[in-house]
């Protein structure tokens, strides 16, 4: 639900929704307290029925412009613990060879909902720099052009945030396998690919049989 | 120093960390409609209380032999409601470039805002009650007594704006100093439609 607030525009409407809402509940009142207690509840019912049904809509589907150079080729890279994934890095190199690419890796900060409303967000932020950290200098080391940000904890936010900047011309997102990653739990992938009108790629990367026995 | 300051060569104080979800100005303002509708909402939690929950509730509001003046607080509602459709028409004639419009819209506006807190003041001194009438009393020099504070805060921007304004400020393209005593004008008005509705109609 947008807020009422948003802009003076918004809350003159508002201030009239309140002006129709009240007189309907004095009215009701006035003939009967019980009646005019009902119409505040059918009311404030109705409210929240908007409400819950504009926070279920999907954003609209978003153009991306192309804004590269025409020989260029820009990626823009999901990943935050598979950032250094085997699987995650021969994508990148394979993508490398198949012409000029220049790569943004964004490194969403995880964090748990309590401490994200509590804005404690500063070790979630550096580990995920750490992981990006280690991920821009291996990409450099190969030879590759790599930029590289933390991004917001919600990947479908942290992906908006980097289209606006780096304009890119096709997304990697990199997760754990099924059954192990959140974000595939959550429709991550299929979401992108409703929201963003790009070339979505999905990376699986197993970092359990990565890791030596 | 991070991978993105190093690939962009940014010197200085980090890029402040800023997502799309939510803007920073709607996030401010949020949160300031959070704090005032808490603020108002303590003090209807104690009027209904009154009214309502405790054991010595009166039978009729006000109790008897008191009145409270609801003909004349519905002028200065109608006044107060007004007072936004001129803010309203300030707004849009800046955003059009129409300055006289603008100017006459802002000083209409303060000039209603005005006659709204001088009228309630007169009610106060007529009103023959004090707080020491009892808790219904009490209950409403606080609600209206905390709205009309927040008429006189709100005078105070909108009078800003107007010497501003004045001044040759403002125009289609830079208007946010108009916009949000605007913005803060509805809310104190939706704030009195509801202190109206409910302590001098229901």
């Amino acid at each position: 639900m947008e807020n009422p607030f948003r802009s003076e525009a918004a809350a003159f409407r508002f201030l009239l929704v309140t002006i129709g809402a009240f007189a309907l509940i004095v009215v009701a009142g006035l003939i009967n307290n019980w009646l005019g207690l009902a119409v505040f509840l059918l009311l404030t019912a109705g409210a929240i029925w908007l409400y819950l049904r504009q926070r279920g809509e999907r954003p609209p589907r978003q153009h991306v412009a192309h804004m590269s150079p025409p020989d260029e080729h820009r990626v823009l890279v999901i990943a935050n613990e598979t950032v250094g994934g085997q699987e995650l890095m021969a994508e990148i190199s394979e993508l490398a060879i198949t012409g000029q690419a220049r790569f943004h890796v964004v490194s969403p900060a995880l964090n748990s909902r309590l401490k994200t409303w509590t804005s404690d967000s500063d070790a979630a932020r550096e580990a995920a720099q750490q992981r990006l950290d280690a991920t821009i200098s291996r990409l450099s080391d190969a030879g590759l052009e790599a930029t590289g940000e933390v991004g917001d904890l919600d990947p479908l936010v942290a992906m908006e945030d980097a289209i606006r900047t780096f304009h890119p011309d096709e997304i990697v997102i990199s997760t754990h396998p099924a059954g192990k990653s959140n974000w595939l739990e959550r429709g991550v992938v299929t979401a992108a690919r409703e929201r963003f009108d790009l070339d979505v790629r999905h990376v699986v990367v197993d970092l359990e049989a990565q890791s030596p026995a | 120093m991070s991978a993105h300051a190093e690939a962009h060569g940014h010197h200085g104080p980090p890029v402040a960390h800023q997502s799309s979800r939510v803007d920073a100005r709607v996030l401010g303002m949020l949160l300031f409609i959070a704090s005032e509708t808490m603020l108002f909402g303590s003090f209807f939690t104690v009027y209904f209380f009154d009214r309502v929950v405790s054991p010595d509730a009166p039978s009729s509001w006000p109790p008897p032999p008191y009145h409270f003046p609801v003909f004349v607080a519905g002028v200065n509602t109608a006044i107060l409601v007004t007072s936004s459709f001129t803010m309203h028409w300030a707004l849009q004639s800046i955003k059009r470039g129409n300055r006289p419009a603008f100017l006459a819209g802002m000083c209409l506006t303060f000039l209603m805002g005005l006659a709204f807190l001088l009228t309630q003041l007169v009610e106060y001194l007529h009103i023959g009650f004090n707080t020491s009438a009892g808790s219904f009393a009490s209950d409403f020099f606080g609600l209206t007594g905390l709205h009309g504070a927040h008429v006189f805060i709100g005078l105070s921007l909108l009078g800003m704006v107007i010497v501003r304004g004045f001044r040759g400020h403002y125009s289609p393209e830079h208007h946010h100093g108009v916009e949000l005593p605007g913005i803060y004008w509805h809310f104190v008005d939706v704030m009195w439609i509801v202190v109206y509705s409910t302590v001098y109609l229901l």
